[in-house]
């Protein structure tokens, strides 16, 4: 109830504004409305979401998967992640915008040098993440296991994996978050087609109806995901900690 | 099947850099189908050996010869999984647990009626009987029990122990030779349960002495002042004061 209002809120405000500054700095929800119903009319606003959809996807994808194997291997190898560990911080500590450029540059305006960009970019996030639940694994239940010779998929199973749990849902929340707003500037600098892409036409257009008409319907997605998949999923990671145990 | 400990050294680094040494020589043989009691104030390395034994310690110098095809421990923690019912941990541990096995198990160890909860509903008392039960439910044969009634109440105790000596006879009256290494601060706990009881002490520790007890379990509670009378002539433990002076 308090969320309704609260974004009622958003919007009273936001016409307001529209009201006060002029449609040229702030356009009216109604006319962003209309702009959305347009473009989702012909069909720009569908094709365009989808190919953002899909690179986000994509890219967390692999990027979660990249990131937890070598979460886990870090986790679990002192001597590698003192190995590996600068390179990581140099990775996490390297703009995003640094990235794209070299992917881009290196292998040219196409769909796998944008791919790799989004995913290097999250990579090293979700291995910090992983890696910690891999630090903080009970040993205690490790030798549990081992004295009651557990088979390893058992091991894995109904030990490791709901102990990691939280941590891989925790990299995923953290993650598509980052991800979608580099996929747009991917987009923005070197792809044809994309939420991004389009986002860029209206810049040159000082188009903010445009803008916003192509912003805001991304952002409810991205929320939706968050609200109904990524939440949830986190919840349900850690239900017995519910029990106090 | 027989248990034979050889360590010649057994030491752990501490933090401040050196090294402390837990045991330096110490040789146990454990006859097939004996209940033993390793008795001996805390932190001198009953859980070390406990932990040599089970296989989870590698980092000594000397052998440990164990041909036990099944081990049954119960660890001083419960060490359940808290994500799973008490009816899966014990189900993960002994796969081959049959449904009447099950809650013959559970009903042992008076748990009935809390299969179903996850082990973060049950007080430590139940968590701990819970950790009992699964250890015996994987029909092992060395049992290894540490400090198995570590922070319960008196009466709580009082009462698993009971219920641990039945299980033993029970178990023992079986075909299946169960040998069981129990280790314990508690000098009641070693006389009431185990057929010998190895006093521990020193540091590094050493065996102190070894009492065999004949009395059946169940007749012991009687003979108790005597059995104390006993015990006392390897001492050190059960008199608190000598305990903490060897201790330290």
């Amino acid at each position: 109830m308090t969320r309704i209002l609260s974004l009622g809120l958003f919007l009273a405000l936001w016409q307001i504004g529209a009201w006060s500054f002029g449609p040229h700095y702030l356009p009216t929800p109604l006319a962003v409305g209309s702009t959305v119903l347009a473009e989702a009319r012909t069909g720009d606003l569908g094709f365009n979401l989808g190919a953002t959809l899909a690179r986000v996807l994509a890219g967390f994808t692999l990027a979660m998967v990249a990131g937890s194997l070598i979460g886990l291997a870090l986790g679990r190898n002192e001597a590698l992640d003192r190995l590996l560990d600068p390179w990581l911080v140099i990775v996490l500590n390297t703009p995003a915008l640094v990235v794209i450029m070299f992917a881009y540059i290196w292998g040219g305006l196409n769909e796998i040098s944008a791919l790799a960009a989004i995913t290097l970019n999250k990579l090293p996030s979700a291995v910090v993440t992983v890696r910690e639940g891999a630090r903080a694994l009970d040993p205690g239940l490790d030798e549990m296991a081992r004295v009651f010779a557990f088979s390893r998929w058992r091991r894995w199973r109904h030990v490791l994996a709901p102990q990691l749990a939280p941590f891989f849902a925790a990299a995923a929340r953290g993650g598509l978050a980052l991800v979608w707003k580099i996929v747009l500037v991917v987009e923005l600098l070197g792809r044809p087609n994309g939420v991004g892409f389009k986002m860029n036409e209206a810049f040159q257009l000082f188009d903010l109806k445009l803008l916003l008409a192509y912003a805001l319907p991304f952002v409810a997605l991205m929320v939706l995901a968050e609200t109904f998949v990524l939440r949830p999923a986190e919840h349900a990671a850690s239900w017995w900690r519910r029990y106090g145990a | 099947m027989a248990l034979e400990i050889e360590i010649a050294r057994k030491a752990f680094p501490l933090a401040s850099g050196g090294e402390r040494v837990i045991f330096g020589g110490i040789s146990l043989s454990v006859a097939e189908g004996a209940v033993v009691a390793l008795l001996g104030p805390s932190g001198c390395g009953k859980s070390t050996l406990l932990r040599i034994v089970a296989g989870l310690d590698h980092a000594f110098a000397g052998t440990v010869r164990n041909d036990a095809r099944t081990i049954g421990m119960a660890f001083q923690e419960p060490r359940l999984l808290p994500w799973r019912t008490i009816a899966d941990n014990l189900r993960l541990a002994a796969p081959a647990l049959t449904d009447a096995g099950m809650r013959e198990w559970l009903a042992a160890f008076e748990l009935a009626g809390h299969e179903g909860d996850v082990p973060g509903q049950l007080s430590l008392g139940l968590a701990r009987r819970a950790a009992l039960a699964r250890a015996f439910a994987v029909g092992p044969d060395l049992l290894l029990l540490d400090e198995p009634f570590a922070s319960l109440d008196r009466a709580l105790h009082r009462r698993l122990r009971d219920l641990l000596a039945a299980r033993i006879d029970d178990e023992k009256s079986t075909a299946r030779k169960i040998t069981a290494l129990i280790a314990t601060h508690d000098i009641d706990d070693a006389l009431l349960l185990a057929d010998e009881v190895i006093f521990l002490g020193g540091a590094p520790a050493r065996i102190l002495g070894r009492l065999p007890i004949a009395a059946p379990r169940g007749a012991r509670d009687e003979e108790l002042t005597n059995l104390r009378r006993l015990a006392a002539r390897f001492q050190v433990i059960g008199a608190p004061e000598n305990a903490k002076s060897e201790h330290a």
